[in-house]
This record gives structure tokens, C-alpha cells and sequence, in this order.
């Protein structure tokens, strides 16, 4: 926890420099610096001056209002926009020094509108970039296969289908398969769930939380949507008029936003939205007489949030902690959690 | 109704067919050229959108000619027969398919296209494999509309002698029993039907699995087919 918090506190520019200067850490698997954009046609840059590192097997979502530049510097990494000065470099070496379609074809690529080719099969979709890049056919069909089961839907059923045939929500799961085809180490999601209804939104966060545990890419995650941000991230880059406001864990960027700004885009105000972060083991108090049987039971892992719901609906001023087995671990009540919003 | 069809099955190989031969060679050659100039033009205009209106304008123009003055202004340049026929026919013939083709290209959705791109895909490729086959439903679609008007067209080039089944037409006007001008009539429509049937053929062999045909629909009911 200790080293945690050193590492992820304060901005993106300070801890790059830090990292630099004092911890030689791994190389980031993505990092800006001091990256700059400016469209021909507009007056105000883009991306201003953004540095960031991004870890190996991260989640980074970058969040922020519309035109705050998210998606340009996404679409700077696999350049679909080239940076104007700066370096952007992906595994230590800068992304120029690739020819350009080598670099996209080893980059998984997500974006909101799905782009699914509507004359090509689900299988042929997925097998695109394997194709290119001259698998032979025995492994790319088992591999459309296998990355069909991981999104969720079953090859005999799926893999024959036309993109028209499917709901926006399996397209996507398509769209996403066909982006992990050839197992790229790095994924760029623009906006994946973004044109999706609500509860297929989350149904997809929470596939993309279990595929991520599973094969820990590189993301890099644009959206302007807080609460898929606090899901998702592993750490989140607030991001306003081409600058990186801040850049840390979903946590400190509610318990402690670097400006105004980032606290009303966040909502750090919201008690809720912050225990939905904190695990219950945080507040729990261990187990040390025999637990009385009739509390109701929580089980070890989830947030202090679900404590919080279970102990307002059950009415019960004390919950018991169980672990996997159902064993009980420990307790919580009411003060553990109050205790722990107010940062003792 | 024997009376008028007399002629149709009495001289079908010696005088109708020579001249359906002729027909289909007129429309068929003006065909091929403007497919020709027009696949490459309607995909340079769906790139560069700033020339597209005036190239679209200056055909809209020759469009409106009337297809006898048209044929009649040729003339004095390059004399009577086979070659103004074609000149003009293929004018006509450009208009929709350019004007489809163009359509089809900027129908491809642009999503698809940076999805393609974004996934590493060469210019070259992304053309072959998925702007074109894309394109080909709406593309096909104008063929079928250029092939229907320019057969129908074809019939009055038959007056500045560039024969074909509109000679058959001018004979029979003189003949009292109509027999002349009914094989001619019905050999014209047998030569667009089953030019109909060869485009929407092809047409469903390139047709994207999409289940609607929406969009392919609405291009065809804003194409005002040429009437002679």
C-alpha cells in the first residue's frame, strides 16, 4: 500500500519525472512526452504538452468532457493523427520509428461505432489482422474460435454470422475480438460502449474486467463516462482542453482531486460513488469471538458500498464478513465504514 | 394479335435478329466505354468532393439534351452512322454512372473505413477489400439504370443510320399491317428485359448480407431513368 501511494500520487508530469530520476522502473508499455497537437483549422491545441506513462497490463482510462482532446491523443498511438513535437513512444521506441502499418496491426483497435466489415463473416472479421500478417489457416480459425469464447459467444453459433445479424452489444463483443486477433500486447479503445443501452453497457464492463484479468493487456481507455472510468481504471487521467489534469488511481482521484475542475467532473463529492471503490476488508474488523449467526453475511471483496446497501436494507447494525467458503472472517458496522470516509 | 406478330417469327433469323445484333453491339460498346471513363471518375470524384459538382453540373447539362437533338448536332462533326450513335449514348451513360459510382464510395461507412485503417490496413487494400466490395451493390444498381435507358436510347440512333431495332421501327412505320413495326417493338423489349435480368442477377451475387436494401432502393427512386 505504501509503495502504492508514492507511485500514484500527484500529476502525470511529476511522477514521470520522478520515475525517472529516482526509481528506474520497467519501461511503460505506453508513454507520452511532452506531446502537442494542434488541427490545422483550430485556433486552440488539441493535446498541450501531455505527459504519461503507462504501465505494463494497466487499464488507463482518459477522462473528460468532449473536445478535451481524449480521443486525439488515443489516435495519436497508432497514428491516425500524427503528434505535431513530443514523443510518443510504445515500448521505449518511438512509434515513428515503425512503418506505420506494422505499428497499427500490432495495436488492438476499439471504436464506439463498432466498424465491423458488413460483407465479411464474424470469423472473417476477427481473422483481419492474422490474415495480414500471414497466419496459416488451421491457426487462425482456432483462434477465432478460442477469441470468440472469451467475448462471450459460442463459435458454432456465431462464427458464420454477417455483422447484420448481430445486436449492437455482440457486435461490439466482435469488435473486440477482432481487436485482440492477433494478440497485440497494447489495445486502444475509443469509446467501445458508448452507443450501447445501459444494461448491455455493463454487462460489457464487466466481460472487459474478466477478459483484462485473463490476458492483462495494455488499454488505453477513452470515455466521458465517470462511472465506466471508476469500473474500469486502473489508473484515470482527467483530462481538460489538451491537458492532463491529473493522473492517478480512481481512489485518489476521488478522495483527493487535484482542482475543482476534476472534483465536479468526478463527482468526489459522492460519498457512494467512493465506498463502490473501497473494499470491505479495508474497514472490516477481524474476527475475534464467535459471531453471533443471525447478521446478515457479506462476502469478503466486495465494496464497502454493498456493506453500506446491506446494512441500510437489512437493517442490521452489524454484518458478518464471510470469505469464499462462507466462513466468517470478521465484522462490519456503520462507524467501520463512517471511519473510513473520513479518512481515519 | 397472329397478324402482328407474323413478321417476328417469319423473318426472325434473316431480318429481325441481324438487327437485334446490331442493337445490343450500339449499347453494349457505349456501355463498356462509359463504365470504363466512369468507374475511375465516379471514385477520383468521391475523393475529391470539390471537383464533384461541377463535373456532376456539366454532365446534368448534356443530360437535358434531348437524345434527337443531340444525335442531329453530332452529325455535321462525325458524319451519320455507328460512331455519333455511340458518342452520345455514352454521354448519356455517364451521367448516372458516375454519379452512382460516386454515391457508392461515399456510402461506405466511415467507421468501416478507420476501423480498417486503424487495424493496418494499406490504402490498397482497404479499396480491394472493403471499399469496393461496398461500393459494387449501389455501382451495379447504375449499371442496371445506364443499361435500360442506353438500350431504349440506342432505338433512335436507328435515324441518323446507326441501325439497330429503330430501323426495324422506321420500316415498319410504312407497312399497313404493323407487323414490321410490332417485331421491332417486342424484340427492344426482350433485349431490356433480359438486360434486367443479367443486372439484378449480378446485383444479388454482390449484394452485401445486410437483410435491407434500404439504401439501394432510395439511390434507384432518385435516378429518373432517360426517356428517349
Amino acid at each position: 500500500m505504501e509503495t502504492t501511494e508514492t507511485l500514484s500520487t500527484g500529476s502525470g508530469t511529476e511522477e514521470r519525472q520522478h520515475s525517472i530520476t529516482h526509481r528506474p522502473s520497467p519501461t511503460p508499455a505506453i508513454a507520452f512526452e511532452h506531446v502537442f497537437k494542434r488541427f490545422p483549422s483550430a485556433t486552440q491545441a488539441a493535446v498541450d504538452d501531455v505527459s504519461l506513462d503507462v504501465a505494463e497490463g494497466d487499464l488507463v482510462v482518459l477522462l473528460g468532457p468532449s473536445g478535451c482532446g481524449k480521443t486525439t491523443l488515443l489516435k495519436m498511438v497508432n497514428r491516425l493523427y500524427e503528434h505535431d513535437s513530443g514523443r510518443v513512444l510504445i515500448e521505449g521506441k518511438e512509434i515513428r520509428s515503425f512503418q506505420i502499418n506494422d505499428l497499427r496491426r500490432r495495436i488492438g483497435y476499439v471504436i464506439q461505432s463498432v466498424g465491423l466489415f458488413p460483407h465479411m463473416t464474424v470469423a472473417k472479421n476477427i481473422a483481419t489482422v492474422p490474415d495480414m500478417i500471414g497466419w496459416d489457416k488451421a491457426r487462425i480459425s482456432s483462434r477465432t474460435d478460442e477469441l470468440l469464447d472469451l467475448v462471450g459467444l459460442q463459435p458454432e453459433e456465431y462464427r458464420n454470422r454477417y455483422p447484420a445479424q448481430l445486436s449492437g452489444g455482440q457486435q461490439q463483443r466482435v469488435g473486440l475480438a477482432r481487436a485482440m486477433a492477433a494478440d497485440p500486447t497494447i489495445m486502444l479503445m475509443d469509446e467501445p460502449f458508448a452507443a450501447i443501452d445501459n444494461i448491455t453497457r455493463r454487462r460489457l464492463q464487466d466481460e472487459l474486467i474478466r477478459i483484462q484479468s485473463k490476458v492483462r493487456k495494455t488499454i488505453l481507455f477513452v470515455t466521458h463516462d465517470v462511472d465506466e472510468a471508476i469500473r474500469l481504471a486502473d489508473k484515470i487521467a482527467v483530462m481538460r482542453a489538451g491537458k492532463v489534469l491529473q493522473y492517478d488511481t480512481p481512489l485518489h482521484i476521488l478522495s483527493a482531486p487535484a482542482d475543482e475542475f476534476v472534483a465536479d467532473l468526478t463527482g468526489s463529492g459522492d460519498v457512494l460513488r467512493r465506498l463502490s471503490l473501497l473494499n470491505i476488508d479495508l474497514a472490516m474488523l477481524p474476527i475475534q469471538v464467535a459471531p453471533a449467526n443471525n447478521y446478515p453475511t457479506v462476502r469478503s471483496g466486495e465494496s464497502l458500498r454493498d456493506a453500506l446497501n446491506l446494512l441500510l436494507g437489512e437493517a442490521s447494525d452489524v454484518l458478518s464478513v464471510v470469505d469464499e467458503q462462507g466462513r466468517p472472517v470478521g465484522t462490519i458496522d456503520m462507524a467501520a465504514i463512517r471511519r473510513m470516509v473520513h479518512g481515519e | 394479335m397472329e397478324q402482328l406478330t407474323r413478321y417476328l417469327f417469319e423473318h426472325f433469323s434473316d431480318r429481325v435478329w441481324p438487327r437485334m445484333a446490331e442493337h445490343i453491339m450500339i449499347s453494349g460498346v457505349s456501355l463498356l466505354i462509359a463504365l470504363v471513363i466512369a468507374l475511375p471518375l465516379g471514385l477520383a470524384l468521391s475523393r475529391l468532393q470539390r471537383f464533384a459538382t461541377p463535373v456532376l453540373v456539366l454532365l446534368g447539362i448534356v443530360y437535358t439534351i434531348p437524345s434527337f437533338a443531340l444525335f442531329a448536332f453530332l452529325v455535321p462533326f462525325t458524319g451519320i452512322g455507328v460512331r455519333p450513335a455511340i458518342i452520345a449514348l455514352v454521354s448519356y451513360a455517364l451521367v448516372v454512372l458516375v454519379r452512382n459510382t460516386m454515391v457508392a464510395f461515399n456510402s461506405v461507412d466511415p467507421a468501416v473505413k478507420e476501423a480498417a485503417r486503424g487495424m493496418g490496413m494499406s490504402r490498397i487494400q482497404i479499396l480491394w477489400r472493403i471499399e469496393i466490395p461496398l461500393a459494387l451493390p449501389i455501382i451495379v444498381a447504375g449499371m442496371r439504370i445506364a443499361a435500360l435507358s442506353t438500350i431504349g436510347l440506342t432505338t433512335i440512333a436507328a435515324w441518323i443510320g446507326a441501325g439497330g431495332m429503330g430501323q426495324l421501327l422506321r420500316d415498319g412505320m410504312n407497312d399497313p399491317t404493323y407487323s414490321k413495326l410490332y417485331a421491332g417493338i417486342i424484340s427492344i423489349g426482350a433485349i431490356a428485359v433480359v438486360s434486367d435480368i443479367i443486372f439484378r442477377t449480378i446485383s444479388r451475387l454482390v449484394s452485401v448480407p445486410t437483410g435491407r436494401r434500404a439504401t439501394q432502393h432510395a439511390v434507384l427512386t432518385t435516378m429518373e431513368i432517360k426517356e428517349a
